[in-house]
């Protein structure tokens, strides 16, 4: 089969680049592991509020600048409703459902994962920078999916 | 001035009409509701609480996404196959399709107005809807295969009579797409399997990743599907409108064959930012859909490559030189070209979301919204109507009513996308979420950069919405107005293949045997992330209704 020498060569840019973005992309992930949130773990979405480490949603500190946050997404709000964190803390969230499929964004931050119920997510960030960041749910929930919010303070 | 009957239009041309003008109809319903979200969401209108944002959104999402588009290509490839092969079937099988793709999109309509089916187009489970709306869905998906059956049937029928012969590359097109279409309604129809007898209460509890991942096994081919509709248009009736030809009758199936085969084991990246699916998977299926961009890149370059040859030919040569020289002023071109521009944007827009960790950035914000507006709201919905404005007058046999407003019509449309769907990217950079009926969050400081954004969208929602006013003008006009074109030129015609270009390959043509090697790839791109969804034994979730 023919192919046009210019058609040969745009396809050549055009594959060159999409190697380029791969080795990009992956070299991310490999090396400074910029994966997406991909938590395996199950849970009993009807016995969430039950299930530890879930029964007490909240803040916990584990080390040196690092602190875990377990949270419950229900209609429409997520538990905690604030959470306040020091300067360049490094938090990993956990994240369940306790009805329907959530969001667990904060905007202007790599934190965005989905909630599913019967699965656990999870997904870190370190805050450098100092202010009251939005965490919103950015999947559609229901009818007050538009309110369902909550802070997380930086000092 | 003596009045006569109106020209009759019967048989198949009839068939492929009634499922244009019944997409016409839809886009004109999904734009005014289009425009009222986008008024209503930049704080501009309040919808009233009997008639809320997100049962408006399921309307506008249903109607663009699994109506306007699936009747406008089942109706056009019917259109492909009846005129570029002799009829050897009744309409019969095709009348059956059209009429269960109706039936059904009412039943899912009622659902949805009533308000019991307030799910979205995606119906995420465990948000559960009236039994109503998952059968009507079912029955419209049913519905396209038997068109797609009729097709196969002439298409096969021909073959079996005409040996050795190569396929008309317009009903080429339209088997090899419905053959992926087929492969991917498979998946929203085992979904609606375990949907149905859950949302009839028959079953207490439901697998919610795997409804999921079964949806987005379907929701990206859905994409595609599209897009092959578009291409279809973009191959082989663009060049007509300027009297060239298609550039290379083989690389245009294989750049199809390979849309076949990629389009579906693709859709993880759809789920990159969910838990219970391991990040290898997710990032194989990174790799499959950058494999899926090469057939566009093959479309892109035969698409330019047609229109220089022409102007070549016709002695124009220089890059503004042959742009200018193109037929800007013929709604059949206008429309499509304009949408190759949007693509452009579209496309690499695409690339980003597909890109992995890269999604975290815009997974569920606006800018996800601005790209299907740009991708399917642009050269789709473009090319949709650009082709309407030929297909209409060569199906009655009238004149276009008012070409001239069909040519605003069109670029009205690309104005006001190009400012609503350049705002939406922008707010998601800045975080705004989709699917949210208001992004004020009592004041939040964070929030108050994507107002200004969303107004800009509001205002691009309503020129878009005031084209479509013009579209429906245009195309109802003209069966009305009922002006007999006689001896014009045909609106709507199939370019030849240009005399160089080499043979096809006989290959291309064993459209089973490349049915079955995309059925193969689906399966292995599938069989690990749906082995480890299954062998988690994920608890069932209790279906709600939270709206």
């Amino acid at each position: 089969m023919h192919v046009h020498r210019a058609e040969r060569a745009w396809l050549i840019f055009g594959v060159a680049m999409l190697a380029v973005f791969l080795a990009v992309i992956t070299s991310a992930a490999v090396v400074d592991g910029f994966v997406p949130p991909s938590h395996v773990q199950t849970i009993d979405p009807t016995k969430v509020s039950q299930t530890p480490p879930f029964d007490h949603p909240g803040l916990r500190k584990v080390g040196v600048g690092a602190y875990e946050a377990y949270y419950i997404a229900r209609i429409f709000a997520f538990e905690p409703a604030t959470i306040t964190v020091p300067k360049n803390a490094h938090v990993t969230f956990f994240v369940t459902s306790a009805d329907v499929e959530h969001g667990f964004s904060i905007p202007e931050t790599g934190v965005n994962a989905m909630v599913t119920p019967g699965w656990v997510s999870e997904v870190s960030y370190t805050f450098a920078n100092p202010g009251t960041f939005l965490l919103i749910c950015n999947e559609y929930c229901g009818s007050g999916h538009q309110l369902m919010a909550a802070k997380v303070i930086v000092q | 001035m003596k009045k006569t009957l109106p020209l009759s239009i019967a048989g198949g041309n009839l068939l492929a009409l009634t499922h244009i003008y019944t997409a016409t109809l839809v886009l004109g319903i999904g734009a005014l509701f289009g425009m009222l979200q986008g008024l209503s969401r930049a704080n501009i209108i309040v919808m009233p609480a009997a008639f809320d944002y997100y049962r408006m959104l399921t309307v506008h999402g249903v109607l663009m996404a699994l109506v306007f588009t699936t009747f406008f290509i089942t109706g056009l490839f019917t259109y492909c196959v009846y005129t570029t092969l002799p009829r050897v079937r009744s309409t019969k099988l095709g009348w059956t399709g059209y009429v269960v793709m109706l039936v059904g999109t009412l039943m899912a309509a009622v659902a949805i107005l009533d308000g019991s089916a307030s799910v979205l187009y995606t119906f995420y489970a465990p948000l559960k809807a009236s039994p109503l709306f998952y059968f009507g869905a079912t029955l419209l998906i049913a519905g396209t295969w038997f068109v797609a059956a009729d097709i196969f049937l002439n298409v096969s029928t021909w073959k079996f009579a005409n040996r050795g012969e190569r396929i008309p590359l317009p009903a080429f097109m339209a088997t090899c797409t419905l053959t992926m279409w087929i492969i991917a309604t498979l998946g929203v129809v085992a979904e609606m399997v375990l949907l149905i007898p859950w949302s009839l209460g028959w079953t207490s509890g439901i697998d919610v990743s795997l409804t999921r991942m079964l949806f987005w096994y379907f929701g990206h081919p859905l994409v595609y599907f599209w897009i092959m509709g578009a291409y279809t248009i973009w191959y082989t009736v663009v060049p007509s409108t300027y009297g060239g030809k298609i550039f290379s009758d083989a690389l245009t199936r294989l750049a199809f064959i390979m849309l076949l085969l990629l389009s579906t084991p693709v859709g993880l990246h759809h789920q990159f930012l969910e838990p219970g699916i391991a990040a290898g998977w997710k990032w194989m299926h990174m790799v499959l859909t950058y494999g899926v961009v090469i057939p566009s890149f093959m479309t892109a370059f035969a698409i330019f490559a047609s229109f220089e040859q022409a102007a070549r030919k016709a002695g124009v040569s220089g890059f503004f030189n042959i742009v200018r020289w193109l037929p800007w002023k013929n709604p059949v071109f206008a429309g499509p070209a304009l949408g190759m521009i949007l693509f452009i944007f579209g496309g690499f827009g695409g690339i980003v979301n597909s890109s992995y960790s890269m999604d975290v950035l815009v997974h569920n914000t606006m800018w996800i919204v601005g790209h299907f507006h740009i991708t399917v709201g642009g050269p789709v919905a473009l090319t949709f109507i650009g082709a309407t404005y030929g297909l209409v007058p060569m199906l009655t046999g009238r004149k276009l009513f008012a070409p001239r407003l069909a040519l605003v019509q069109v670029y009205l449309w690309f104005i006001g996308m190009a400012i609503m769907s350049t705002a939406m990217h922008w707010a998601g950079l800045l975080g705004s979420p989709r699917r949210t009926s208001d992004v004020t969050y009592f004041g939040a400081q964070g929030a108050a950069t994507w107002h200004p954004e969303m107004v800009w969208a509001a205002i691009g929602g309503v020129i878009i919405a005031f084209s479509v006013l013009l579209f429906i003008v245009v195309a109802t006009g003209t069966f009305l107005a009922d002006v007999r074109a006689n001896d014009a030129p045909p609106s709507f015609a199939f370019a030849s293949t240009r005399e160089d270009a080499l043979a096809t390959p006989a290959v291309f043509d064993r459209l089973t045997r490349w049915g079955v090697l995309a059925i193969v790839l689906a399966l292995l791109a599938y069989a690990g992330p749906v082995t480890e969804q299954l062998t988690a034994h994920p608890y069932l979730a209790p279906g709600m209704r939270t709206w």
